[in-house]
């Protein structure tokens, strides 16, 4: 028995960053905040860009406490709401020509968010990965983790509960 | 209050104002000062299009509420008569509920116990509807003692 002949490689991404663009695109304030998103197949890596107003110690000068854990939340929430629906973008029931807000579930809620502050922010671009470590049908658990010039000294961690969106159809 | 002590209040609110306009982020949010004493602050933070997290309802990202509650926890440190710099070692906000699209929100902090190198503080973030809040935190910050 053979395999069916795998989609085209540009099919597939398109499908995959048409999804992620509309869950990033149209979400007032990860616009204000300048935050992006890079995907290598299922990996999402968010960046913040630096910029002034994102500075809360003029004096250090440090990124505001607030800025990274929003940075946090928004990685942890768009990388949830990504791998829900991953099935459906691979399987190519989002169809990537109509994909945008109106066709995507309801983003996840925040139940609480436990910020973990390990080193000043410098003033300097921020990278962040998020990991759902438990996604059921109701609850998800995620860690998220940022880094500014080395992967592996974090200057933030935050782990964040959510209450998942309801099914589309009932 | 004597007089003297209400000017001496009214001053340092004034610089405790200068302060917090002086950060770019808080500035950028719009965030304004409303009370600034012994170990408490308040700061509102006024509804704003460009903060919104969910465009299907206009409700306001967590992450622009957690910046107002760090911003509020570390204005109560700083208002410690001990207090010479502060930074969040950590903060947790559970959200209450979604804040009503339009109003400001408002958090109110308090510094309930200081050590010599920590201050913990307690929060709670309300929109018009004061009865029930949209947000509590709870943290831990950095005290560095005034020289």
């Amino acid at each position: 028995m053979s395999r069916p002949r795998p989609d085209p490689v540009q099919l597939v991404k398109q499908r995959r960053d048409s999804a992620l663009n509309a869950l990033v695109e149209g979400v007032p304030y990860i616009r204000f905040l300048g935050i992006q998103f890079d995907r290598r197949g299922d990996e999402v890596t968010a960046t913040l860009p630096f910029q002034e107003m994102l500075i809360g110690n003029p004096i250090l000068p440090a990124l505001h406490g607030g800025v990274t854990a929003a940075f946090l939340e928004v990685t942890a929430i768009i990388e949830l709401s990504w791998s829900y629906l991953w099935e459906d973008i691979e399987s190519g029931k989002i169809d990537p020509q109509t994909i945008d807000r109106s066709h995507l579930p309801r983003l996840p809620k925040t139940i609480d968010f436990t910020v973990d502050y390990l080193r000043s922010g410098l003033p300097r671009d921020a990278y962040a990965r998020a990991r759902v470590n438990r996604s059921g049908r109701r609850y998800a658990s995620v860690h998220v983790e940022a880094w500014q010039d080395n992967r592996s000294r974090l200057y933030a961690q935050a782990t964040g509960h959510f209450l998942m969106p309801p099914p589309a159809n009932g | 209050m004597d007089v003297r002590g209400a000017q001496v209040t009214e001053d340092k609110m004034k610089i405790a104002r200068q302060f917090i306009q002086a950060l770019p982020h808080a500035r950028a949010l719009g965030m304004e000062l409303v009370a600034f004493q012994e170990g408490t602050a308040e700061i509102r933070m006024p509804y704003d299009e460009k903060l919104i997290g969910d465009p299907e309802t206009g409700v306001i990202h967590g992450g622009a509420v957690s910046a107002l509650m760090d911003t509020c926890g570390g204005a109560a440190v700083m208002s410690h008569p001990e207090a010479g710099g502060t930074a969040t070692i950590d903060l947790r906000i559970d959200y209450m509920r979604a804040a009503t699209p339009g109003q400001a929100i408002r958090a109110r902090a308090e510094c309930y116990h200081v050590t010599r190198n920590v201050a913990f503080v307690r929060a709670t973030a309300t929109d018009d509807d004061d009865e029930n809040p949209v947000a509590s935190a709870t943290g831990a910050f950095t005290l560095e003692v005034k020289r």
